[in-house]
């Protein structure tokens, strides 16, 4: 009975503690405890969601970085593939800078270290493999490390808008481009399909009712039904989940899901409510959950709302607090009072483009394509409307971008002319 | 009910962790019987024949054809930001030497010349200085050898890269960046190194 004692205890004693851990460890509200410390910017919104990333001993899955951002780096016709460090010749350049691995460069969980755009080196790493610039180039003599990245002329992944030749290409070119316009969406409606009658189980509201008969829906055949009915039961559903909007719209919720309010989303974790962004939102809107509706209002569907009015809603930080006093915005009231897309701006023109991709023009949800290096938006946003010149500068000038582009920039980066002199 | 959940699973798995405990380690496989393996020269050898035999074919059917001659495509460095560009054919060797590297094939290629318009594409180790070298003065002729990089050993051949075709001559000679501008048809203007790893 002496020695029954001890055990009994010792395996109740472990039992509540299995209980008491495991719960901890499986039940992801309580997950932040195991947080070893704060994620970065790019990566604090799937941070419960930890085999996103980790094995279960909480090691790094070897495809973790790539599995999301693989098609990202093609795209943007990376400047740095890992291959370029695998190949045994340059064996040397990997002992300076191990360009193989992205943790390389991009660790997690050491805010104290984290720089722009997710950086844990310092800010000299460029001069790793190119410190000999000064002495090729005379344009680049005596210039300091700071100067490659942070002033519109060199990213590490993505040059698509700064490599020379494009440069030269585009040397001389007016600020403001005449020709601006906005890519049309190509909607093929067939009129046959158009609707009249809806197809609702009971009288719809007639607000509802009119708002669903003269969207793009119902001229394209889009019943009630199409989006409320329970595909395994065909029971009704007043909440429409946001998966079914991705059986029409494939390409703009396969980029909603890779961007910043799509991504919680994309590995099962709930979606990202207002209240949890480290971006500066609006306290009325901190209980509102980011999914397709939330932009898009449900019925009405208006491009123009989900463009502009429904990112005010939320977002409070001075640029977006400042864009309304801004040319840009007088032009998308220009266009709003002749119910066009032409020369205005709204927030979705630069941050969520119209791009095309393999001969479609589609918006792009993803804000990670342009967005950070800012420089990313010259080409899908900016050279809509400006020349290269004028938009490199903007997009190097901090204070012109907080104040919404309310100005001409008054930086001036001089990639444009030693471009055009070394040809 | 989460927490219910959360309960039945975490004591789920420690009956599990308890009862594999006192489990037979597996058998240890039997050793794999001894195979034949194919020399490194006859491996490099056939390694080139299938790369050059590829870029020649894109070079003459493909780029002299229909960009030179009909004027249907546009060859360009820069092909992506150009409309009906395609890509050279030592950029076309270089994406799919980028590609066939996604599938970790066990060996690595590349594309140098002593006159490159990228330096990044200047031999740089010893042994490609003196293959690319060797090929250069001893035309049709191909250089093999050995040597440690990084503290791995590899067997290295380098192959003449010839002009075949004036597309090639024309953007070297007329190149901003290119430190010659006297090639000519027939020349040597590189090689291709092909390295695979001896151990």
């Amino acid at each position: 009975m002496k020695t029954l004692i001890p055990i009994l205890a010792w395996i109740i004693l472990s039992t509540l503690a299995s209980i008491f851990f495991g719960n901890e460890l499986l039940n992801e509200e309580l997950k932040p405890n195991f947080l070893p410390n704060e994620t970065s910017h790019g990566h604090y919104q799937i941070e419960l969601k930890c085999d996103a990333c980790h094995t279960p001993n909480m090691g790094i899955k070897e495809n973790a970085c790539i599995d999301c951002h693989q098609q990202d780096l093609k795209d943007s016709q990376d400047s740095h593939p890992a291959n370029k460090f695998n190949d045994p010749r340059n064996f040397e350049m990997v002992q300076k800078l191990d360009g193989r691995k992205c943790v390389t460069c991009h660790s997690e969980h050491v805010p104290h270290s984290t720089g722009k755009m997710g950086v844990t080196l310092p800010e000299n790493y460029c001069l790793e493999c190119h410190s000999e610039i000064g002495e090729e180039r005379e344009s680049h003599k005596g210039l300091d490390f700071q100067t490659c990245a942070t002033a519109g002329c060199h990213n590490y992944h993505d040059n698509r808008a700064l490599y020379e030749d494009f440069l030269v290409d585009h040397y001389g070119e007016d600020d403001h481009l005449h020709a601006a316009s906005e890519l049309a969406l190509h909607k093929k409606i067939d009129k046959k399909k158009a609707l009249i009658e809806h197809d609702s189980p009971e009288l719809p509201n007639p607000q509802i009712l009119h708002d669903w008969s003269s969207t793009a829906h119902a001229a394209a055949g889009v019943n009630c039904r199409a989006c409320h009915e329970n595909e395994e039961d065909k029971t009704w559903n007043n909440k429409v989940p946001w998966q079914t909007c991705q059986k029409c719209h494939k390409d703009e919720s396969k980029s909603f899901q890779e961007g910043r309010h799509g991504m919680r989303l994309s590995v099962g974790l709930p979606a990202m409510k207002v209240a949890d962004a480290r971006l500066e939102m609006k306290a009325s809107a901190a209980h509102r959950e980011v999914n397709c509706i939330s932009c898009h209002n449900d019925h009405r569907f208006s491009l123009r709302t989900a463009a502009m009015d429904a990112c005010l809603k939320c977002h409070n930080d001075s640029h977006s607090l400042n864009y309304k006093k801004s040319p840009h915005y007088t032009y998308w009231r220009i266009d709003s009072e002749m119910g066009e897309f032409n020369k205005g701006v709204s927030c979705a023109t630069c941050h969520m483009p119209r791009i095309k991709k393999h001969g479609k023009v589609i918006v792009d949800h993803n804000q990670n394509n342009n967005l950070r290096p800012n420089e990313k938006m010259i080409r899908s946003a900016c050279m809509k409307c400006h020349g290269l010149e004028f938009s490199i500068n903007a997009l190097a000038d901090e204070e012109l971008i907080q104040h919404n582009f309310n100005r001409s920039p008054s930086k001036e980066i001089p990639s444009l002319k030693w471009a055009k002199e070394r040809e | 009910m989460k927490f219910i959940t959360t309960t039945c699973l975490t004591l789920a798995f420690g009956a599990s962790f308890l009862t594999s405990c006192n489990k037979p380690a597996e058998p240890a496989a039997a050793p794999a019987a001894a195979e034949e393996s194919v020399k490194p020269e006859k491996m490099a050898d056939a390694l080139f024949a299938v790369m050059k035999g590829t870029r020649t074919a894109y070079t003459k059917h493909v780029i002299k054809n229909l960009g030179k001659e009909k004027k249907i495509i546009k060859p360009h460095e820069k092909w992506e930001d150009k409309e009906n560009g395609v890509m050279l054919p030592a950029q076309m060797f270089r994406y799919a030497r980028d590609l066939a590297m996604e599938q970790n094939p066990g060996f690595t290629y590349s594309l140098q010349s002593e006159w490159p318009i990228n330096k990044q594409n200047a031999p740089k180790t010893p042994m490609e200085k003196e293959g690319l070298k060797y090929i250069g003065a001893n035309p049709g002729k191909n250089f093999y050898g050995t040597e440690d990089l990084g503290g791995k050993k590899f067997y290295t051949a380098v192959y003449p890269d010839v002009a075949v075709s004036d597309a090639c001559i024309d953007c070297h000679n007329d190149h901003k960046d290119s430190p010659r501008t006297d090639f000519a048809m027939g020349e040597v203007m590189g090689g291709v190194v092909i390295r695979i790893p001896m151990n």
